[in-house]
C-alpha cells in the first residue's frame, strides 16, 4: 500500500519538477565559401527528467534562431507633388538580420503572452516599438523580412516523439550575414517556459571569400587598384583575342 | 550555378551575371556608352545591394570601355586630343559632384535626386536624339542622293576664343565647350553613378559637331578614366567594390563589347542613333514610372553605417 502511494506521488507533476532540455546541432559552424547557397541546420534533442513522464499535458518545444543584430534606417515614402519620396524615417536600433521560430504546436497554444513578454520569443515581440509612431515602421521591418525570407515562423514543424525526443530543420538563406547565430530552445508546459537552453552557430566567410573581404577592408586602395588592373587586363585580353580571331 | 559574392553578401546565379555583363558590353561597344545607366538597375533586380551595384558597375564599365576603345582604335576612330580635353573638364566636374553627393546624402534625399536626374537627362537627351535622327532619316529617304553634305553645322559654339585643332575629328574649335561638356558630364557621373556616355555622345555630335564615327571611340576613351577614378573612390571610401561580381560582369562585358563594335560597323549612323535614343527613353520611362506609381511597399530598409 505504501509503495502504491509512493508510486502515485511520483507520477504527480511536482511544481518545479526537473524537466530539462538536452540539445544538439548538426553543425555548430557555417563556412561561407564561393559555392555557398544556403544550408540546413538540424536541431535535435531530448527532454531529460528524473521522474517518469508526468501525465499532465501540454508539453511543447519552441526553437528560435537569431542572426546578428544590425543597426538599420527605415524610411517611409509619402506622395508630394505627384511623386513618391522618402519622408519620415526611424532608427529602431539594432534588429536581427535573421530570425526563425519553430514550434511543436501553434504558438498561441505553446506560449502564454506573458511568457513571450518575458523571454521575447515571437517576431512581433522582438520588433516591438516604444510608441504608436514607431510601430508601423517595425511592422514594415517584419513584413519586408518575411518577404525576403530572412524572417519566418514554422509552427508545428518540430516533431516531438513520446514527449521526449524532438528534432527540426531550420534553413539558413544564401544571403547570410556573418556573425554568431543564437539558437534558443524553450520547453513549455501549458504555455509556461520551464526550461531554456542556448547554443551558438558560428557563421564565417572562408577561403577566397574571407581573403577578398579582408583585402577590401584592410587595404582598400590596393584592392581598388587591383580591381582596375583586372578590368584593364580583361578588356585588353578580349580585344587582343578578338583581333587575332579576325572575324 | 549559384555563387556567393564576398562584398555584396548574396548568392546569385553566375550565368545571369555573365549575361548582364554581355548585354551591357554589347551596347557599350555599339553605342559608345558605358552602360552604367543600365547595369545598376539590372543588378538591383537580381538582389545586389545598391551601393555595391553602383561601385562594381563602374569597375565593369572600365573593362568594357577598354575593350571597346581598342576595337575602335583599329579603325582610327579615337580623337585622343579631344578625349584629353574632355577628361580635364571631367575631373573638375567630378570633384564638384562628389562634394554635392555628400551634401545630398546628409540631407537624405540622394535617391530622389538621382531618380529625378535620370528622368530629366535621359528624357531630354533621348527625345532630342530621337527627333533629330528620325528627321535625318526621313530627309535622307526623301531627297535621296541629292543632299548637300557638310562636315558639320556651324553653331554659336564655333565662335569662341582659345581655338585648338582636333585633327581626328576634323575640327578647329575653342577648348571652352569641350571643357564645359566634360565638367558637366563629370559632375553628373559622380552624382548619378554613371559613366555619362549617354550625355557625352549626343553633346559631342550636336554641340561640338564631331563626326559620329569618332564620337564613340573618344567617348569610351574618356569614360575609362572617369569610371576608373570612381571605382577607386568607392573602394577606398565605402569598400563597396565586389571583385568577384566585377570579374563575372567583365567576362561577359569584354566579349559583348567586341560583338557590339563589330555589329555597329554594319549599321548606319542614323539607325544607331535611333536605337540609342529608344533605349535611353525606355530607361527614362521606367524610372519615371517608379516615381509616380504607388509603390507596393511604402517602407524601405537601409543598413546604417556603424559609427
Amino acid at each position: 500500500m505504501k509503495r502504491l502511494i509512493l508510486a502515485l506521488l511520483l507520477l504527480l507533476p511536482l511544481p518545479g519538477a526537473a524537466e530539462e532540455i538536452v540539445a544538439g546541432l548538426s553543425q555548430s559552424s557555417v563556412s561561407i565559401t564561393a559555392d555557398y547557397a544556403g544550408s540546413e541546420i538540424l536541431i535535435y534533442g531530448a527532454v531529460k527528467r528524473e521522474a517518469p513522464i508526468a501525465p499532465g499535458r501540454g508539453l511543447r518545444v519552441i526553437i528560435t534562431v537569431e542572426g546578428p543584430r544590425l543597426p538599420i534606417v527605415v524610411r517611409r515614402k509619402e506622395r508630394s507633388w505627384g511623386i513618391w519620396m522618402n519622408d519620415d524615417r526611424l532608427r529602431p536600433g539594432p534588429v536581427p538580420s535573421f530570425y526563425a521560430v519553430a514550434s511543436s504546436a501553434p504558438l498561441d497554444v505553446a506560449l502564454l503572452p506573458e511568457e513571450d513578454l518575458r523571454h521575447a520569443i515571437t517576431l512581433p515581440r522582438i520588433l516591438r516599438g516604444e510608441d504608436n509612431t514607431a510601430q508601423p515602421f517595425l511592422d514594415a521591418v517584419e513584413r519586408i523580412g518575411r518577404a525576403e525570407g530572412r524572417y519566418f515562423v514554422q509552427e508545428n514543424s518540430i516533431a516531438l516523439t513520446e514527449e521526449t525526443l524532438f528534432r527540426t530543420d531550420v534553413g539558413l538563406p544564401s544571403d547570410l550575414t556573418e556573425g554568431n547565430y543564437t539558437v534558443r530552445l524553450f520547453l513549455t508546459r501549458e504555455g509556461r517556459v520551464i526550461d531554456e537552453v542556448k547554443r551558438t552557430i558560428w557563421v564565417r566567410k572562408a577561403g577566397l571569400e574571407r581573403f577578398l573581404y579582408e583585402a577590401a577592408h584592410q587595404w582598400p586602395l590596393l584592392y581598388g587598384l587591383a580591381s582596375l588592373m583586372l578590368a584593364g587586363l580583361a578588356g585588353w585580353g578580349a580585344a587582343a583575342l578578338f583581333a587575332r580571331l579576325r572575324w | 550555378m549559384q555563387l556567393y559574392l564576398p562584398i555584396a553578401e548574396v548568392a546569385v546565379n553566375a550565368y545571369a551575371l555573365i549575361g548582364i555583363g554581355g548585354l551591357v558590353g554589347f551596347l557599350s561597344g555599339l553605342f559608345g556608352v558605358g552602360g552604367g545607366f543600365l547595369i545598376t538597375p539590372l543588378l538591383f533586380m537580381i538582389g545586389v545591394p545598391p551601393g555595391v551595384a553602383v561601385a562594381t558597375g563602374a569597375n565593369q564599365v572600365v573593362a568594357s570601355s577598354i575593350s571597346g576603345v581598342l576595337a575602335q582604335l583599329k579603325r582610327k576612330a579615337v580623337d585622343f586630343r579631344m578625349g584629353a580635353v574632355l577628361l580635364a573638364g571631367g575631373l573638375i566636374g567630378s570633384a564638384i559632384g562628389i562634394w554635392v553627393f555628400a551634401r545630398l546624402t546628409a540631407i537624405g534625399q540622394v535617391d530622389l535626386f538621382v531618380q529625378l536626374a535620370y528622368v530629366l537627362f535621359l528624357g531630354v537627351v533621348g527625345a532630342m536624339m530621337m527627333q533629330e535622327s528620325l528627321r535625318a532619316l526621313w530627309r535622307a529617304r526623301r531627297a535621296g542622293a541629292a543632299q548637300i553634305r557638310r562636315a558639320h553645322v556651324h553653331t554659336w559654339v564655333h565662335g569662341m576664343p582659345l581655338k585648338m585643332k582636333f585633327r581626328a575629328s576634323g575640327l578647329y574649335i575653342s577648348v571652352i565647350p569641350p571643357l564645359a561638356i566634360g565638367a558637366f558630364v563629370g559632375f553628373l557621373s559622380a552624382v548619378m553613378g554613371v559613366g555619362g556616355g549617354f550625355i557625352m555622345v549626343p553633346a559631342m555630335i550636336y554641340l561640338l559637331g564631331m563626326p559620329t564615327k569618332v564620337v564613340i571611340g573618344t567617348s569610351l576613351f574618356q569614360i575609362i578614366f572617369t569610371t576608373a577614378f570612381t571605382t577607386v573612390m568607392h573602394a577606398v571610401s565605402s569598400q563597396s567594390v565586389d571583385i568577384m561580381l566585377a570579374l563575372l560582369l567583365i567576362l561577359g562585358g569584354v566579349v559583348g563589347a567586341q560583338f557590339g563594335a563589330r555589329f555597329g560597323v554594319r549599321l548606319k549612323a542614323e539607325q544607331l542613333r535611333i536605337l540609342l535614343a529608344g533605349m535611353v527613353l525606355l530607361v527614362c520611362f521606367k524610372v519615371a514610372l517608379d516615381l509616380v506609381l504607388t509603390p507596393a511597399e511604402l517602407y524601405s530598409i537601409a543598413p546604417m553605417a556603424l559609427p
